[in-house]
Protein backbone atom coordinates (compact mmCIF):
# COMPACT_ATOMS: atom_id res chain seq x y z
CA UNK A 1 0.00 0.00 0.00
CA UNK A 2 3.22 1.90 0.58
CA UNK A 3 6.18 2.46 -1.52
CA UNK A 4 9.15 4.68 -1.44
CA UNK A 5 9.96 6.52 -4.11
CA UNK A 6 13.53 8.34 -5.36
CA UNK A 7 13.41 11.79 -6.31
CA UNK A 8 15.78 14.47 -6.97
CA UNK A 9 15.68 18.70 -6.74
CA UNK A 10 16.76 21.70 -6.77
CA UNK A 11 15.69 23.19 -3.53
CA UNK A 12 15.72 26.63 -2.36
CA UNK A 13 16.18 27.72 1.13
CA UNK A 14 15.53 31.45 1.52
CA UNK A 15 17.87 33.30 4.07
CA UNK A 16 15.43 33.54 6.65
CA UNK A 17 15.88 29.76 7.28
CA UNK A 18 19.53 30.20 7.61
CA UNK A 19 19.77 29.48 11.55
CA UNK A 20 18.26 26.24 10.76
CA UNK A 21 20.37 22.99 10.00
CA UNK A 22 20.63 22.66 5.91
CA UNK A 23 18.81 19.29 6.44
CA UNK A 24 16.28 20.11 8.70
CA UNK A 25 15.52 23.19 6.64
CA UNK A 26 15.69 21.09 3.35
CA UNK A 27 13.36 18.47 4.66
CA UNK A 28 10.81 20.74 6.10
CA UNK A 29 10.86 22.83 2.30
CA UNK A 30 10.57 19.22 0.43
CA UNK A 31 7.53 18.25 3.31
CA UNK A 32 5.83 21.38 2.49
CA UNK A 33 5.90 21.33 -1.37
CA UNK A 34 5.11 17.46 -1.60
CA UNK A 35 3.09 16.34 1.32
CA UNK A 36 -0.54 15.36 0.80
CA UNK A 37 0.06 15.79 -3.02
CA UNK A 38 -0.68 13.70 -5.62
CA UNK A 39 2.67 13.35 -8.61
CA UNK A 40 1.54 11.88 -11.61
CA UNK A 41 2.40 8.15 -11.94
CA UNK A 42 3.52 8.18 -8.55
CA UNK A 43 1.20 8.61 -6.13
CA UNK A 44 -0.30 10.17 -2.95
CA UNK A 45 3.25 11.59 -1.34
CA UNK A 46 2.84 11.36 2.34
CA UNK A 47 5.90 12.14 4.48
CA UNK A 48 10.20 12.75 3.52
CA UNK A 49 11.53 8.98 4.34
CA UNK A 50 15.05 10.30 4.15
CA UNK A 51 17.87 12.32 2.69
CA UNK A 52 19.90 10.41 0.33
CA UNK A 53 22.61 12.54 -0.83
CA UNK A 54 23.08 16.26 -0.83
CA UNK A 55 25.45 18.21 -3.08
CA UNK A 56 26.95 21.59 -2.79
CA UNK A 57 24.96 24.43 -2.35
CA UNK A 58 24.99 27.48 -4.65
CA UNK A 59 24.19 31.24 -4.59
CA UNK A 60 22.63 32.77 -7.50
CA UNK A 61 23.49 36.63 -7.88
CA UNK A 62 20.22 39.00 -7.16
CA UNK A 63 18.98 36.16 -4.94
CA UNK A 64 19.86 35.49 -1.34
CA UNK A 65 18.57 32.35 -1.40
CA UNK A 66 21.02 28.87 -1.52
CA UNK A 67 19.93 26.06 -4.13
CA UNK A 68 20.92 22.68 -3.51
CA UNK A 69 20.84 19.89 -5.23
CA UNK A 70 18.96 16.89 -3.48
CA UNK A 71 18.12 12.96 -3.59
CA UNK A 72 15.72 12.07 -1.25
CA UNK A 73 13.47 8.72 -0.88
CA UNK A 74 9.84 10.02 -0.25
CA UNK A 75 6.91 7.65 1.77
CA UNK A 76 3.90 7.25 -1.39
CA UNK A 77 0.75 5.93 -0.84
CA UNK A 78 0.17 4.01 -4.21
CA UNK A 79 -1.16 0.29 -3.53
CA UNK A 80 -0.18 -2.11 -6.28
CA UNK A 81 -2.68 -3.94 -8.71
CA UNK A 82 -4.49 -6.69 -7.07
CA UNK A 83 -4.07 -5.45 -3.36
CA UNK A 84 -6.64 -5.72 -0.65
CA UNK A 85 -7.17 -2.50 0.96
CA UNK A 86 -9.98 -1.84 3.85
CA UNK A 87 -11.79 1.50 3.81
CA UNK A 88 -14.74 2.59 5.11
CA UNK A 89 -17.99 3.81 2.48
CA UNK A 90 -18.35 7.57 2.18
CA UNK A 91 -21.35 7.73 0.13
CA UNK A 92 -23.29 5.44 -3.04
CA UNK A 93 -24.54 7.15 -6.28
CA UNK A 94 -25.86 5.63 -9.44
CA UNK A 95 -21.85 5.83 -10.49
CA UNK A 96 -20.83 3.46 -7.53
CA UNK A 97 -19.28 3.45 -4.21
CA UNK A 98 -17.02 6.00 -3.43
CA UNK A 99 -14.82 4.47 -0.27
CA UNK A 100 -12.40 6.53 1.43
CA UNK A 101 -9.37 5.40 3.38
CA UNK A 102 -9.46 8.33 5.70
CA UNK A 103 -6.45 10.34 4.37
CA UNK A 104 -7.23 9.02 0.70
CA UNK A 105 -11.14 9.67 -0.86
CA UNK A 106 -10.59 9.06 -4.78
CA UNK A 107 -11.44 5.70 -4.69
CA UNK A 108 -14.72 4.24 -6.85
CA UNK A 109 -15.90 0.84 -6.62
CA UNK A 110 -18.26 0.98 -10.24
CA UNK A 111 -21.82 -0.37 -10.08
CA UNK A 112 -19.68 -3.84 -13.06
CA UNK A 113 -17.41 -4.19 -9.91
CA UNK A 114 -19.80 -4.64 -7.29
CA UNK A 115 -21.25 -8.18 -6.11
CA UNK A 116 -23.88 -9.31 -8.60
CA UNK A 117 -26.74 -8.89 -8.27
CA UNK A 118 -26.58 -5.51 -7.09
CA UNK A 119 -29.06 -2.52 -7.68
CA UNK A 120 -28.86 1.13 -6.39
CA UNK A 121 -31.97 2.09 -3.89
CA UNK A 122 -32.77 5.51 -4.59
CA UNK A 123 -34.37 6.48 -1.83
CA UNK A 124 -32.18 5.03 0.50
CA UNK A 125 -29.07 6.67 -1.40
CA UNK A 126 -27.22 3.36 -1.12
CA UNK A 127 -25.97 -0.39 -3.11
CA UNK A 128 -28.20 -2.90 -2.24
CA UNK A 129 -26.16 -6.89 -2.84
CA UNK A 130 -29.56 -8.52 -3.77
CA UNK A 131 -28.02 -12.01 -2.09
CA UNK A 132 -29.67 -15.32 -3.51
CA UNK A 133 -30.36 -17.50 -0.33
CA UNK A 134 -30.67 -20.71 -2.47
CA UNK A 135 -34.47 -21.32 -1.78
CA UNK A 136 -35.38 -18.59 -4.55
CA UNK A 137 -35.93 -15.69 -1.78
CA UNK A 138 -33.86 -12.39 -2.64
CA UNK A 139 -31.97 -11.18 0.96
CA UNK A 140 -31.27 -7.41 0.82
CA UNK A 141 -28.04 -6.61 1.77
CA UNK A 142 -27.20 -2.77 2.32
CA UNK A 143 -24.31 -1.23 1.65
CA UNK A 144 -24.35 1.91 3.99
CA UNK A 145 -22.06 4.93 4.32
CA UNK A 146 -19.99 5.08 7.47
CA UNK A 147 -19.26 0.96 7.17
CA UNK A 148 -15.91 -0.80 6.87
CA UNK A 149 -15.40 -2.69 3.61
CA UNK A 150 -12.86 -4.82 1.88
CA UNK A 151 -11.73 -4.23 -1.58
CA UNK A 152 -9.11 -5.25 -4.07
CA UNK A 153 -7.87 -2.97 -6.30
CA UNK A 154 -8.30 -3.17 -10.03
CA UNK A 155 -7.07 0.21 -11.92
CA UNK A 156 -5.77 3.30 -11.32
CA UNK A 157 -5.80 6.61 -13.38
CA UNK A 158 -3.50 9.24 -12.90
CA UNK A 159 -4.69 12.92 -14.60
CA UNK A 160 -2.54 15.85 -14.70
CA UNK A 161 -4.60 18.92 -12.85
CA UNK A 162 -2.52 22.21 -14.06
CA UNK A 163 -4.75 24.95 -13.92
CA UNK A 164 -3.72 26.24 -17.28
CA UNK A 165 -4.76 23.35 -19.35
CA UNK A 166 -8.55 23.80 -19.09
CA UNK A 167 -9.64 25.49 -22.04
CA UNK A 168 -12.24 28.62 -21.13
CA UNK A 169 -15.44 26.69 -21.46
CA UNK A 170 -18.50 28.24 -22.82
CA UNK A 171 -20.65 27.92 -20.22
CA UNK A 172 -20.85 27.17 -17.10
CA UNK A 173 -22.02 23.64 -16.54
CA UNK A 174 -19.43 22.27 -18.59
CA UNK A 175 -17.03 23.32 -16.28
CA UNK A 176 -18.77 21.71 -13.09
CA UNK A 177 -18.50 19.06 -15.67
CA UNK A 178 -14.53 18.83 -15.79
CA UNK A 179 -13.62 20.07 -12.99
CA UNK A 180 -15.23 16.72 -11.87
CA UNK A 181 -13.34 14.81 -13.93
CA UNK A 182 -9.98 16.02 -12.53
CA UNK A 183 -9.42 13.77 -9.93
CA UNK A 184 -5.32 13.68 -9.75
CA UNK A 185 -5.28 9.98 -8.79
CA UNK A 186 -8.19 7.80 -9.01
CA UNK A 187 -8.42 4.21 -7.73
CA UNK A 188 -10.94 1.45 -9.21
CA UNK A 189 -11.68 -1.08 -6.79
CA UNK A 190 -13.92 -4.06 -7.25
CA UNK A 191 -15.69 -6.35 -4.45
CA UNK A 192 -17.48 -8.98 -6.89
CA UNK A 193 -15.29 -12.21 -5.39
CA UNK A 194 -16.32 -14.09 -2.19
CA UNK A 195 -14.89 -12.41 0.60
CA UNK A 196 -15.07 -8.80 -0.49
CA UNK A 197 -17.19 -6.27 0.17
CA UNK A 198 -18.63 -5.71 3.96
CA UNK A 199 -16.47 -7.21 6.51
CA UNK A 200 -19.56 -8.19 8.03
CA UNK A 201 -21.19 -10.05 5.36
CA UNK A 202 -18.36 -12.45 5.88
CA UNK A 203 -18.23 -12.61 9.76
CA UNK A 204 -19.88 -16.64 9.90
CA UNK B 1 12.25 17.93 -9.65
CA UNK B 2 12.77 14.42 -11.26
CA UNK B 3 11.72 11.33 -10.43
CA UNK B 4 14.40 8.46 -10.45
CA UNK B 5 12.64 5.42 -9.33
CA UNK B 6 9.18 5.89 -8.61
CA UNK B 7 8.33 2.38 -6.90
CA UNK B 8 11.95 1.85 -5.69
CA UNK B 9 10.52 -0.37 -2.32
CA UNK B 10 7.68 -1.49 -0.84
CA UNK B 11 6.86 -0.12 2.45
CA UNK B 12 4.74 -2.18 5.59
CA UNK B 13 2.12 -0.28 7.04
CA UNK B 14 3.87 -0.72 10.19
CA UNK B 15 6.96 0.65 9.25
CA UNK B 16 5.03 3.65 7.70
CA UNK B 17 3.52 4.11 10.96
CA UNK B 18 6.50 4.30 13.39
CA UNK B 19 7.50 6.67 10.54
CA UNK B 20 4.85 8.63 11.08
CA UNK B 21 5.23 8.55 14.61
CA UNK B 22 8.37 9.67 14.92
CA UNK B 23 7.98 12.27 12.48
CA UNK B 24 4.85 13.83 14.68
CA UNK B 25 7.00 13.77 17.66
CA UNK B 26 9.26 15.72 16.59
CA UNK B 27 7.58 18.53 15.10
CA UNK B 28 6.09 20.59 17.50
CA UNK B 29 8.44 23.56 17.48
CA UNK B 30 7.92 23.66 13.57
CA UNK B 31 4.46 25.16 12.60
CA UNK B 32 5.32 25.77 8.80
CA UNK B 33 3.66 22.53 7.59
CA UNK B 34 0.19 22.78 7.39
CA UNK B 35 -0.57 19.88 4.65
CA UNK B 36 2.53 17.40 6.32
CA UNK B 37 0.93 18.07 9.33
CA UNK B 38 -3.03 16.79 8.27
CA UNK B 39 -1.67 13.76 6.03
CA UNK B 40 0.75 12.40 8.33
CA UNK B 41 -2.75 13.12 11.43
CA UNK B 42 -5.02 11.06 8.57
CA UNK B 43 -3.10 8.46 8.12
CA UNK B 44 -1.61 7.73 11.14
CA UNK B 45 -5.61 7.27 12.17
CA UNK B 46 -6.17 4.87 9.46
CA UNK B 47 -2.82 2.83 10.64
CA UNK B 48 -3.43 2.85 14.07
CA UNK B 49 -6.93 1.61 13.41
CA UNK B 50 -5.13 -1.29 11.25
CA UNK B 51 -3.51 -4.80 13.15
CA UNK B 52 -0.35 -2.88 12.36
CA UNK B 53 -0.65 -1.12 15.48
CA UNK B 54 0.22 -3.86 17.69
CA UNK B 55 3.26 -5.55 15.33
CA UNK B 56 6.88 -5.20 16.67
CA UNK B 57 9.48 -5.81 14.10
CA UNK B 58 10.51 -8.86 15.70
CA UNK B 59 7.21 -10.66 15.52
CA UNK B 60 7.23 -9.46 11.82
CA UNK B 61 10.41 -10.94 11.25
CA UNK B 62 9.71 -13.78 12.85
CA UNK B 63 6.53 -14.67 10.71
CA UNK B 64 7.82 -13.75 7.52
CA UNK B 65 10.73 -16.52 8.48
CA UNK B 66 7.74 -19.03 9.26
CA UNK B 67 6.19 -17.92 5.96
CA UNK B 68 9.39 -18.97 3.69
CA UNK B 69 8.04 -22.39 2.93
CA UNK B 70 4.94 -21.90 1.72
CA UNK B 71 6.52 -20.19 -1.56
CA UNK B 72 4.87 -16.65 -1.46
CA UNK B 73 5.47 -13.75 -3.48
CA UNK B 74 6.76 -10.56 -2.04
CA UNK B 75 3.38 -8.57 -2.42
CA UNK B 76 1.69 -11.47 -0.85
CA UNK B 77 3.85 -11.77 2.06
CA UNK B 78 3.55 -8.38 2.52
CA UNK B 79 -0.29 -8.08 2.42
CA UNK B 80 -0.61 -10.81 4.88
CA UNK B 81 1.63 -8.92 7.55
CA UNK B 82 -0.09 -5.31 6.75
CA UNK B 83 -4.37 -7.18 7.06
CA UNK B 84 -3.62 -10.67 8.75
CA UNK B 85 -6.39 -13.53 8.03
CA UNK B 86 -8.22 -15.13 10.27
CA UNK B 87 -10.19 -17.09 7.35
CA UNK B 88 -9.11 -19.37 4.32
CA UNK B 89 -11.46 -17.26 2.31
CA UNK B 90 -9.41 -14.07 2.84
CA UNK B 91 -6.42 -16.50 2.12
CA UNK B 92 -7.85 -17.52 -0.87
CA UNK B 93 -8.34 -13.66 -1.99
CA UNK B 94 -4.72 -12.77 -1.08
CA UNK B 95 -2.84 -15.55 -2.63
CA UNK B 96 -3.25 -15.85 -6.30
CA UNK B 97 -4.34 -19.66 -6.77
CA UNK B 98 -3.96 -20.24 -3.69
CA UNK B 99 -6.25 -23.61 -4.23
CA UNK B 100 -3.46 -24.72 -6.44
CA UNK B 101 -0.71 -23.45 -4.89
CA UNK B 102 -1.64 -24.66 -1.30
CA UNK B 103 -3.53 -27.67 0.39
CA UNK B 104 -6.14 -27.34 2.63
CA UNK B 105 -3.65 -28.18 4.86
CA UNK B 106 -1.00 -25.33 4.18
CA UNK B 107 -3.93 -23.03 4.62
CA UNK B 108 -4.23 -24.08 7.71
CA UNK B 109 -0.56 -23.94 8.83
CA UNK B 110 -0.72 -19.87 7.32
CA UNK B 111 -3.52 -19.47 9.51
CA UNK B 112 -1.82 -20.67 12.77
CA UNK B 113 1.28 -19.13 12.00
CA UNK B 114 -0.61 -15.55 11.48
CA UNK B 115 -2.20 -16.27 14.87
CA UNK B 116 0.68 -17.41 16.66
CA UNK B 117 2.45 -14.32 15.59
CA UNK B 118 -0.26 -11.83 15.86
CA UNK B 119 -2.34 -12.99 18.60
CA UNK B 120 -4.04 -10.03 18.46
CA UNK B 121 -5.91 -9.98 15.59
CA UNK B 122 -7.98 -13.00 16.59
CA UNK B 123 -9.20 -11.34 19.92
CA UNK B 124 -10.49 -8.31 17.81
CA UNK B 125 -12.91 -10.64 16.19
CA UNK B 126 -13.63 -11.96 19.49
CA UNK B 127 -15.15 -8.85 20.78
CA UNK B 128 -16.77 -7.84 17.61
CA UNK B 129 -18.94 -10.79 17.82
CA UNK B 130 -19.91 -10.42 21.71
CA UNK B 131 -20.75 -6.93 20.48
CA UNK B 132 -22.93 -7.83 18.02
CA UNK B 133 -24.87 -10.48 20.02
Amino acid sequence: MFILAEMKNVTRITPDLFNLKLNDAIASELNKKLANKVVLNVGLCIALYDITTLQESYVFPGDGSSHTRVSFRYIVFRPFMEEILLGKIRCSSPEGVHVSLGFFDDIIIPPTYLQHPSRFDETEQAWVWEYDTGDGNKHDLFMDAGESIRFKVTAESFHETCPTSTAPSTNVSEKIDSSDSKIPYLITGSINEPGLGLLTWWDN
Amino acid sequence: MEIISSNSAQLSNYEVMKHLQKLKDGRKKDKRQGQLATITYETLRYLENTPCNQQTPESIVACLKALEPFNLNKSEKLMLINSPPTTALEIQLMIEESEERLTEEQVKQVLDIIIEHFPHVQKQDDNEEVEES
